[in-house]
């Protein structure tokens, strides 16, 4: 009768709820950046308080920081703000006991990049975060979800947030994933199929054999995008794949404590006469490559499709924002920038499949491209195959690991009236910079339209 | 926080549906390190050119001295920061009033007492039709009376309720379980 959702969140109810007050839900792991904390640590301070768990909270540098090397030693931040809110994260983690992946540790990144890489993001946890995008780690079966900054505080502080229990909603994608059609695609057709607001009030379950299919890298990317259409959690159950992706990294059990985990992990699923408030369907064979092409993540089209047309006032103001004619062919679209990276995109089998298109191409002369690899990690694993060679022969540029264009608040910016297709997850005005029009993408989609110089269809699908 | 029980006041109106976090706040704003003095970057790329001059957006002509925002559906979708409240209450918002509020947008706004209230599609349709209308909303009644009679009711979780009519402390509140949570600590732990 229990879905995965319901079963972890029992096993976290310090208080239940009742009609009058949340549960009392115990947080397994804070994770913890430089944009959403410090007002948190500061209200922690005003209060006297210490950190309740210090060995229940990692901390690393990702939104803020520049994606440049240092140069005579000197991090090029965008502003001394920047500059400042890095060093208070530096500071507040020294005063209050917090590890800290910094630069130098070899193990710093994007957040949600850097949870799973470490074995630190693991099955049956409650995993907490001040950014929306914290539902990744629901590809290991945990339920992971964003949080704001008062409530950074009160997990600071207590290890505990107080929640109501979402409803449940599973999406099955049944069948077999097309060629060349990735967890990307997945979840654009899934936001575009349910809604920008399909999700809201609702915890995802992903099932069917289409999501089993997915590697890991694959089943985050899916979980990633979850907020997208509002829902604050997306989960995966896990299974075989979570477990060797798992195994041996840095954080994870070792030895009889492996065992154990895994016996106690293989219970987290869904059971057989499980109920769902609400049930989705859609089969794998109906999604073709999808990107976007308004202003909304929600507002998607496969590859073969043109844009839109209709008087809606909204679909009216998106169209006139992206520079598109209503009835346009998606594909064939010229563009000016092109971002690989990202906690949607930014790891490894991301950066393979934009190097795969890549490979022996130029980067159109009218296009920059910049891939920006999701952590240290990642860019060293990446290294270690020759991708960096394979984006840099191609005219890409090759950058530190961060946020970036993503969020755009470390400088990497699209300019205004420019036309970016991004690996990211939002394409709201001006997103990746005042007046900056988005198409988010696959990496394979991104690639191969860098070296068209316009939105293409990449080799292989 | 400061209690709150009744709020009048009267409306602007934002007809855009799913509007953003990146809207009422960009993130090139987010490298503050306090939480005051946000009002002047809320809904910037509307208010202000390229240049930095004002903009003819209503939200400079018309919003001053207008309490509670009137949105389009699905307001505040997107980003977890705490920082699209907290402009939204320096620019002077006290009210948001949508058919649909996301989440995290929603927790955030009530939890610094910025009444987020999610009213049924007829009354938002109202709203939406009727700008610059002083409304009173109702926390104890959870109402909310207009011009001519009209009044609405809207849903608010008790807690959230609770916390914004007494002014509770939630923090506060949280570690006063500090013996459960001792307790659930060390169960887990045996």
């Amino acid at each position: 009768m229990t879905t995965l959702f319901d079963k972890v969140w029992q096993q976290h109810v310090v208080v239940p709820e009742t009609p009058e007050a949340p549960a009392v839900l115990y947080i397994d792991l804070h994770l913890v950046h430089e944009v959403t904390s410090p007002q948190a640590f500061s209200e922690l301070a005003s209060r006297g308080l210490k950190l309740r768990r210090p060995d229940r909270t990692l901390a690393t540098l990702d939104h803020s920081t520049p994606t440049l090397p240092s140069v005579n030693g000197e991090l090029p931040y965008v502003t001394d703000e920047a500059k400042h809110q890095v060093a208070t994260l530096r500071e507040n983690a020294a005063t209050f006991g917090v590890e800290l992946l910094d630069f130098g540790s070899g193990q710093r990144g994007i957040v949600h990049v850097v949870g799973p890489e470490q074995g630190a993001t693991q099955p049956g946890m409650t995993i907490v975060c001040g950014d929306s995008h914290t539902s990744t780690h629901g590809a290991f079966g945990a339920i992971a979800f964003g949080i704001g900054t008062s409530e950074v505080g009160h997990v600071l502080a207590s290890q505990c947030l107080l929640q109501r229990k979402p409803k449940t909603m599973a999406i099955n994608v049944e069948g077999q994933l097309r060629p060349g059609i990735s967890a990307k695609d997945v979840i654009l057709h899934i936001i575009r199929t349910i809604g920008v607001e399909g999700g809201t009030g609702y915890a995802i379950e992903y099932r069917g054999s289409a999501i089993r299919s997915l590697d890991m890298d694959g089943r985050m990317t899916l979980c990633n995008m979850s907020i997208e259409a509002g829902a604050r959690c997306g989960m995966v159950a896990p299974d075989d794949v979570t477990f060797a992706y798992l195994q041996n990294r840095p954080r994870a059990p070792k030895g009889a404590a492996w065992d154990a985990a895994v016996a106690r992990w293989r219970a987290l699923v869904s059971d057989a006469d499980a109920k769902f408030d609400r049930q989705v369907h859609i089969e794998a064979a109906d999604i073709a490559p999808t990107v976007t092409w308004g202003t909304h993540p929600g507002m998607g089209a496969s590859l073969s499709e043109s844009v839109p047309s209709g008087d809606d006032a909204q679909f009216d103001k998106a169209r006139r924002y992206m520079g598109w004619d209503a009835g346009q062919a998606l594909v064939g679209r010229p563009i000016d920038v092109v971002f690989i990276g990202s906690c949607t995109n930014g790891r490894l089998s991301d950066l393979r499949a934009a190097a795969n298109e890549l490979k022996g191409q130029r980067v159109h002369p009218r296009v920059r491209m910049l891939v920006v690899p999701g952590s240290d990690k990642v860019k060293r694993d990446a290294e270690a195959e020759g991708l960096h060679d394979v984006f840099l022969a191609a005219g890409a540029e090759w950058r530190e690991p961060g946020c970036s264009m993503c969020i755009a608040m470390n400088g990497d910016i699209v300019a205004p009236g420019q036309l970016a297709v991004s690996t990211s997850n939002r394409n709201f005005e001006g997103r990746q910079g005042k007046g900056a029009r988005t198409i988010l993408a696959s990496p394979a989609v991104a690639a191969a339209s860098a070296v068209a110089g316009a939105l293409s269809v990449p080799n292989g699908v | 926080m400061q209690p709150i029980t009744q709020l009048r006041a009267t409306t602007f109106v934002l007809r855009e549906d799913n509007i953003d976090t990146d809207q009422i706040i960009p993130a090139r704003f987010l490298t503050t390190t306090e939480r005051s003095g946000l009002g002047r970057a809320a809904f910037y790329d509307w208010r202000f050119a390229a240049n930095g001059a004002a903009t003819a957006h209503p939200l400079n002509t018309e919003a001053a001295g207008h309490a509670i925002l009137v949105a389009g559906n699905n307001f505040g979708c997107g980003s977890s920061r705490e920082h699209a409240p907290w402009a939204l209450l320096d620019f002077g918002f006290r009210a948001v009033i949508s058919s649909e509020i996301a989440d995290i947008f929603r927790s955030n706004a009530l939890k610094n007492g910025l009444l987020a209230i999610v009213v049924d599609p007829a009354a938002h349709a109202f709203l939406l039709a009727h700008p610059r209308i002083e409304l009173r909303i109702d926390l104890e009644t959870m109402t909310i009376l207009g011009p001519d009679g009209w009044s609405t009711r809207f849903a608010l979780d008790a807690f959230a309720r609770r916390c914004l009519m007494m002014g509770v402390d939630q923090l506060g509140y949280l570690l006063a379980q500090d013996e459960a949570i001792a307790a659930f600590e060390s169960a887990r732990a045996a």
